[in-house]
């Protein structure tokens, strides 16, 4: 209960600004010891929440971006092959006492995995887009979850000296298996509503003014209403609402011109950037106002 | 329940919480009956969480219960309602199952179990066999029909003529099995095919060592390629009725093995029924499914399915070893120049695009209907799909995907 409101409190004060639900997975991620699965459309920013959980337990953050035949060797472990092989021609001749030093802690190279569970203070270990890694992989990270320990064949058993706080996101561009679902806290980010979208603009773009921050805000909430093909996710709004900072927009009205030409901030697609039309542009400006 | 309002004395708070716990139980039933799946350890976890302190204030006991029962985001969506209507007893609509929850909820988990041993020892006992019909692959019509041997009469009835109930469960059965024996060929096919050759050079200088380090035995590793995935859309329009119930026994038995599939059923809209169907029993999924198929049985508009699935669902259920497979008589009320715009569009998001028409099989029928006419210059097979032969003769089709 206290945990969760000074969580709320810690992730205000470090520039997150979280919708109430999120304060409370954090703080139940603490008292069940279990990760945190974030779903949600592109860009809404869902590896932003790693970052802001990071400076809020004042740790490091160890990132592994997943991606499609992502394997054990560059997730957890690696052995040192040139460093190996130099040592083996340096020994020649001494094959057993060669095959002890050889796969020894000195030649192992740590990946994030491995790394999370072996600091001194518990990291944040953020796995981004887990759904674009493989199935094998995903099994094996549940196991890895669970037991937070690693086996390394020639090494022996790798126990966890700190478990870290872990953070998943997934894009849906796979379904996850009911396994890693359950294992998790579920944490759906949706588009931040007006007002949070445009303290999030003030937070991060220096030079916005409060009404300005606002307009956009509004703006791009009526322009997710539109047919698009990819709306835009918080990241764009960033983008755009640094653009506008940056030719000296003080009120959207002013320059409507100015406004169109700058939506390539926010429309990523060929289709997207023809439907929105000059006078849609100027009739989502004036609902604005 | 007042269980709210009040923050009085500890004692007080602590009978309230006994009395929480106690309804704990009843909770997580009623999840359980609305298709969460929630194990022991939710349960205890819960328990934990209302001790910490979060039982005080539901709105509080609502989000941190969200965070753990929901796994994804239908069951994020319906949560508040289900929440508010078990602990404040506001009237939501109530969404629990229509038919046979109360005992197949007792034991979820032992249940799915025994069904998952029955699935693998079922697909294993067919591997064991594919070996000796694999080198005369044209003659793979046995392998195949390995499976649905036992009722050989029904390979070649339409399924139409299915009138007798007996053959029409023997039918269903036998789709089931079929796809199952499709799933096993297709993924082992898959990983015996390839054999990149990257130098794993961890297992060749653990090998060196001996030699002093030269490496003499180099170790490859050979890369295992995805399987295919299958997305299949099925018409349950009314001109398709008499196909649609042994189609859906048959996407139930691709589902239920093949991880890498989707389904989705379309007449005027589209619905996403691969959750519903991935339901171990049958009839139960078939169950589920009809709560959502409502409007089945009438007119078709493939366009605008097509348009919802490549607008909503084709990013996340697509990607370069998809095949689409779509099962409808082409009989199409939309507008057929939005069916080929549609179809263009998912041909670029996927490999191959297959066609199975129930009425190609019929003796003088010419692909008439202005749908399908449209929409055939993007289809990568366009085959008749009215008896179990003709389903089994795509399996070889598939593999070579």
């Amino acid at each position: 209960m206290k945990a969760r409101d000074d969580i709320a409190k810690s992730l205000a004060a470090c520039g997150y600004i979280a919708d109430g639900e999120l304060a409370t997975a954090v703080a139940l991620m603490q008292l069940l010891k279990r990760p945190l699965l974030l779903e949600g459309e592109a860009g809404v920013g869902k590896t932003e929440v790693a970052k802001a959980l990071a400076s809020v337990h004042a740790t490091e953050l160890i990132r592994l971006q997943c991606y499609e035949g992502l394997d054990q060797s560059s997730a957890l472990y690696e052995w040192n092959y040139q460093r190996q092989l130099l040592a083996i021609e340096a020994h020649r001749g001494h094959a057993e006492a060669i095959e002890d030093q050889i796969f020894s802690e000195k030649y192992l190279l740590e990946r994030p995995l491995l790394a999370a569970i072996r600091r001194a203070r518990p990291p944040v270990l953020l796995i981004d887009e887990i759904d674009r890694a493989d199935d094998e992989f995903e099994a094996f990270l549940l196991e890895l979850l669970s037991d937070f320990q690693v086996s390394i064949p020639e090494l022996g058993t790798v126990k966890a000296t700190s478990i870290p706080h872990v953070v998943l996101t997934s894009n849906g561009t796979r379904e996850l298996s009911d396994a890693l679902r359950r294992r998790c806290l579920y944490h759906y980010v949706d588009y931040p509503d007006v007002d949070r979208e445009a303290r999030i603009i003030l937070a991060r773009i220096g030079g916005a003014s409060a009404s300005l921050a606002l307009q956009i805000a509004r703006l791009v909430e009526g322009l997710r209403k539109e047919e698009l093909r990819k709306v835009p996710g918080v990241a764009e709004t960033l983008d755009w609402a640094a653009a506008l900072v940056g030719l000296d927009v003080r009120d959207l009205k002013d320059q409507p011109e100015l406004v169109h030409d700058t939506l390539m901030c926010l429309l990523k697609t060929h289709e997207d950037r023809a439907r929105i039309t000059r006078e849609i542009t100027a009739r989502l400006v004036g609902k604005v106002a | 329940m007042s269980c709210c309002g009040a923050t009085p004395d500890h004692e007080d708070l602590d009978a309230v919480a006994r009395l929480l716990v106690g309804r704990l139980g009843a909770f997580v039933k009623t999840l359980r009956d609305n298709g969460f799946a929630v194990g022991l350890q939710e349960g205890q976890d819960a328990a934990a969480v209302m001790a910490a302190g979060y039982a005080g204030k539901p709105g509080l006991l609502r989000s941190a219960f969200k965070h753990l029962f929901a796994a994804r985001k239908s069951e994020w969506d319906r949560f508040d309602g289900l929440f508010d209507a078990f602990w404040l007893g506001k009237r939501v609509r109530s969404r629990s199952l229509v038919s046979g929850a109360a005992p197949a909820a007792n034991s979820p988990s032992l249940k799915s179990l025994q069904d998952a041993n029955a699935g693998q020892s079922g697909p294993q006992g067919a591997t064991d066999q594919i070996p000796s019909d694999d080198p005369p692959r044209d003659a793979g019509g046995e392998g195949r029909s390995e499976g649905a041997s036992r009722v050989e009469t029904l390979a070649d009835t339409d399924f139409r003529r299915l009138a007798d109930p007996q053959q029409v469960a023997l039918a269903h059965e036998a789709a089931a099995r079929l796809a199952r024996v499709m799933r096993t060929r297709l993924t082992r096919r898959d990983q015996v095919r390839r054999k990149g050759q990257r130098l794993d050079l961890r297992r060749t200088i653990h090998r060196s060592i001996s030699h002093g380090g030269v490496p003499i035995a180099l170790v490859h590793r050979r890369r295992k390629s995805k399987p295919l995935r299958l997305v299949v859309l099925l018409d349950a329009s009314g001109s398709m009725s008499a196909y649609t119930a042994v189609f859906l026994r048959f996407i139930h038995g691709v589902l239920d093995t093949f991880r890498e599939a989707e389904a989705f059923l379309f007449h005027t809209r589209l619905a996403y029924v691969s959750d519903a169907m991935k339901e171990r029993d049958a009839a139960r999924a078939l169950d589920r499914l009809s709560m959502m198929a409502q409007g089945a049985g009438g007119g078709t508009r493939i366009g605008e399915s097509l348009q919802t699935f490549n607008r909503w669902h084709a990013a996340r259920v697509l990607h370069s070893r998809s095949c689409v497979m779509i099962v409808s008589d082409g009989y199409d009320t939309g507008d057929p120049a939005l069916l080929g715009r549609e179809m263009a569009q998912l041909r670029r998001r996927c490999r191959r695009i297959v066609w199975l028409n129930p009425m190609l099989g019929w003796d003088g029928y010419a692909p008439e209907a202005r749908g399908i006419k449209a929409a055939l210059p993007h289809v990568d097979l366009y085959a008749p799909a009215h008896t179990l032969r003709s389903l089994a003769a795509l399996e070889p089709y598939l593999a070579r995907l």
